[in-house]
């Protein structure tokens, strides 16, 4: 392979800039007072406001809502994250589990129903779905904001592959050896699944961390907002308000929001490069 | 200890396919008995059949006087050796050889006791906390091994387990198997398509043929006494040689070759006369004449191909024949040999039954 020349570093310096730039001129912009925002607009530098606005951002109620900070937004969006992907991996492994190892009449069938399913997204089945959750009373609860979105066809068409990919024998060797259905699971196939869980954990995390619509249409009270929801919101205040526009908490309240799913994304993308490239068993 | 029973055993399966077609054998107590065949022969499905890891269609599996038809393979105290190890690759060899005995709910220090005698046994004991991707082929199948030991089960099946070796581990692990099998004295039941591997390690073998047995007994009654000419083909190295002849009355010929010594034999139909390239000798008063095409030097003892001048075979071409010879016989490639043999060595079966007629 011959070393890149100079045009490549440019096309993809130029590259970065243009994906980096929008995020750099929200946070410059976050960390100046409002009143320069809004006579000058964005800013490209970093400004004197910093701990200023993130500190009531982050910390001081009616701050950015009128009673949540941003602290209870984020925790929020962790339990939603957090418990989208556990749920979706739990869920997903489990109906691979059964479609790959079960012998059961249709078992291709409901794959394929469960397959199909990808085509329909949750935008499609979101009223009734809403409908079930509110009959059940399950607005502005933590369990109906999860869920509803756990079922997951990704996960387990990725598990089934997987798990088809694992040797017969080793099924065998295990069946001699006398575990149960449950014990081949949790003793074999789950350890050797490791990495491919954590991978669809950090997806599906990030995933879980940027759902809009439900949880828009499912939180009624502020204390259950998300932060993505919490962006919208802090908007249409911003216009609708008297007072001057605090435009630089709107961004704050943005920033903040896209820093856990990097950081996951960070911390594991070894894991992550490994679950989606691993063929060794 | 005791024995393995099949009777009238079948396996077919839900498109119709036979793989098994009537089996009955007995298995005496410790015996190490080996299936053999050509691939697709069914060997495999018998044994798995025995492990419990495909249903019996039809007939009765006995282990001693039980009948396990129904029982389910971690109850039918066999265990299993399988051709690519099937370890768990997440243990440790001592969890790998440990978690059956787990599964039973064996009490600690037993299994610790069980895994150390084992490994002790097998040498592995020093590798106890490698991961078996830390191990080589060899030691991989003594894990393999290990973990079918420490059950301590009553059968112990092994498909095909060196055929992921090199060829030299591969005699060292034959001689292993075989050594421990007699101090363990466990009833043994060894799938190969190895003949050498079948011929050294079996006390009796079962040549399997579509899924019958086409024979069974000790390696040098089939090797001397074959009941069939898929038997006598299949067992024996380098391979009969097989010439397709007819009777007349007096004699057997092929084309211009004509041999005697032969008394008592159908004319109406196709015959193979079978001769082990041990049987054929050089001879310069012989009556056979080949042209050496080439000679393999194993050694001890050579073998000389060529063509067996005056026969024909069945699509008419030269007849390829094998000699095994002394390591002084060393012929020029293209010289013609005489041979000769002794009509009572040699087998002749009937070509479309393939049953053996003298």
């Amino acid at each position: 392979m011959t070393r890149p020349g100079i045009t490549t570093h440019l096309i993809l310096i130029c590259g970065a800039i243009f994906m980096t730039l929008p995020v750099w001129v929200a946070f410059a912009t976050s960390t100046h007072a409002p009143e320069t925002i809004l006579r000058e607009g964005l800013q490209i530098l970093p400004g004197g406001h910093f701990f200023e606005t993130y500190k009531e951002v982050l910390f001081v109620e009616g701050g950015v809502m009128k009673k949540v900070t941003a602290t209870t937004m984020m925790k929020n969006s962790m339990i939603l994250g957090i418990g989208f992907a556990v749920g979706k991996v739990i869920i997903s492994m489990l109906a691979a589990y059964a479609i790959v190892y079960f012998r059961f009449r249709l078992a291709v069938p409901l794959f394929w129903i469960i397959f199909m399913t990808l085509l329909l997204p949750l935008e499609v089945r979101i009223i009734p779905s809403y409908e079930v959750v509110a009959g059940m009373g399950l607005l502005d609860t933590y369990t109906g904001l999860i869920v509803p979105l756990i079922a997951s066809a990704t996960g387990t068409f990725f598990f089934r592959q997987f798990f088809r990919s694992v040797p017969d024998e080793l099924l065998e060797a295990a069946r001699l050896d006398g575990a149960s259905a449950w014990g081949f699971f949790i003793d074999i196939l789950v350890p050797l699944s490791k990495t491919m869980i954590a991978a669809i954990l950090i997806i599906m995390f990030v995933v879980g961390w940027n759902q809009y619509l439900w949880p828009l249409i499912m939180t009624t009270k502020e204390e259950n907002y998300t932060l993505v929801i919490g962006i919208k919101q802090i908007y249409q205040v911003l216009s609708e308000g008297g007072e001057l526009p605090q435009f630089q908490k709107a961004f704050a309240l943005t920033i903040l929001a896209t820093l856990p799913p990097v950081l996951v994304v960070l911390i594991f993308q070894n894991w992550f490069v490994k679950g989606l490239v691993e063929s060794e068993k | 200890m005791s024995g393995v029973t099949l009777n009238s055993v079948r396996k077919t399966y839900p498109n119709g396919a036979e793989a098994i077609r009537g089996v009955d054998m007995q298995i005496n107590s410790g015996e190490l008995i080996v299936f053999v065949g050509p691939s697709g022969c069914g060997k495999s499905t018998l044994l798995r059949m025995v492990a419990g890891l495909e249903s019996i269609s039809d007939g009765q599996i006995k282990i001693g006087d039980r009948v396990i038809n129904d029982v389910s393979p971690s109850e039918r105290d066999v265990a299993m050796v399988f051709q690519n190890y099937a370890l768990y690759p997440h243990m440790s060899v001592r969890g790998n050889m440990s978690y059956g005995l787990k599964n039973r709910k064996m009490p600690k220090d037993e299994i610790e006791r069980r895994v150390n005698e084992a490994a002790a046994m097998l040498k592995i004991d020093q590798f106890l906390d490698r991961q078996p991707n830390q191990l080589s082929g060899g030691q991989r199948q003594r894990v393999a091994m290990g973990r079918a030991i420490v059950r301590n089960p009553q059968v112990f099946l092994f498909d095909e387990p060196l055929s992921n070796l090199d060829a030299k581990l591969r005699v060292q692990m034959r001689i292993e198997i075989k050594k421990l099998q007699r101090r363990m004295d466990v009833t043994s039941i060894y799938v190969t398509h190895d003949q050498t591997e079948a011929m050294t390690l079996a006390d009796r073998l079962a040549v399997i043929n579509e899924g019958r047995i086409e024979q069974m007994g000790a390696p040098m009654e089939l090797y001397s006494d074959p009941k069939t000419l898929f038997v006598a083909s299949f067992i024996g190295a380098p391979q009969i040689n097989l010439l397709p002849v007819r009777y007349d009355g007096t004699q057997l010929s092929n084309g211009s070759l004509a041999f005697t010594g032969f008394a008592d034999l159908p004319q109406d139909t196709d015959l193979v006369l079978g001769v082990r390239p041990d049987m054929l000798r050089h001879d310069p008063e012989g009556q056979f004449e080949l042209r050496v095409d080439l000679v393999e030097q194993h050694g001890g003892e050579n073998l000389v191909y060529g063509a067996l001048l005056g026969a024909r075979d069945a699509e008419g071409d030269d007849l390829e024949i094998c000699l095994k010879g002394p390591q002084d016989l060393l012929p020029e490639m293209e010289t013609v040999l005489r041979l000769g043999f002794d009509p009572s060595a040699a087998f002749v079966f009937r070509k479309d039954t393939g049953e053996r007629l003298l």
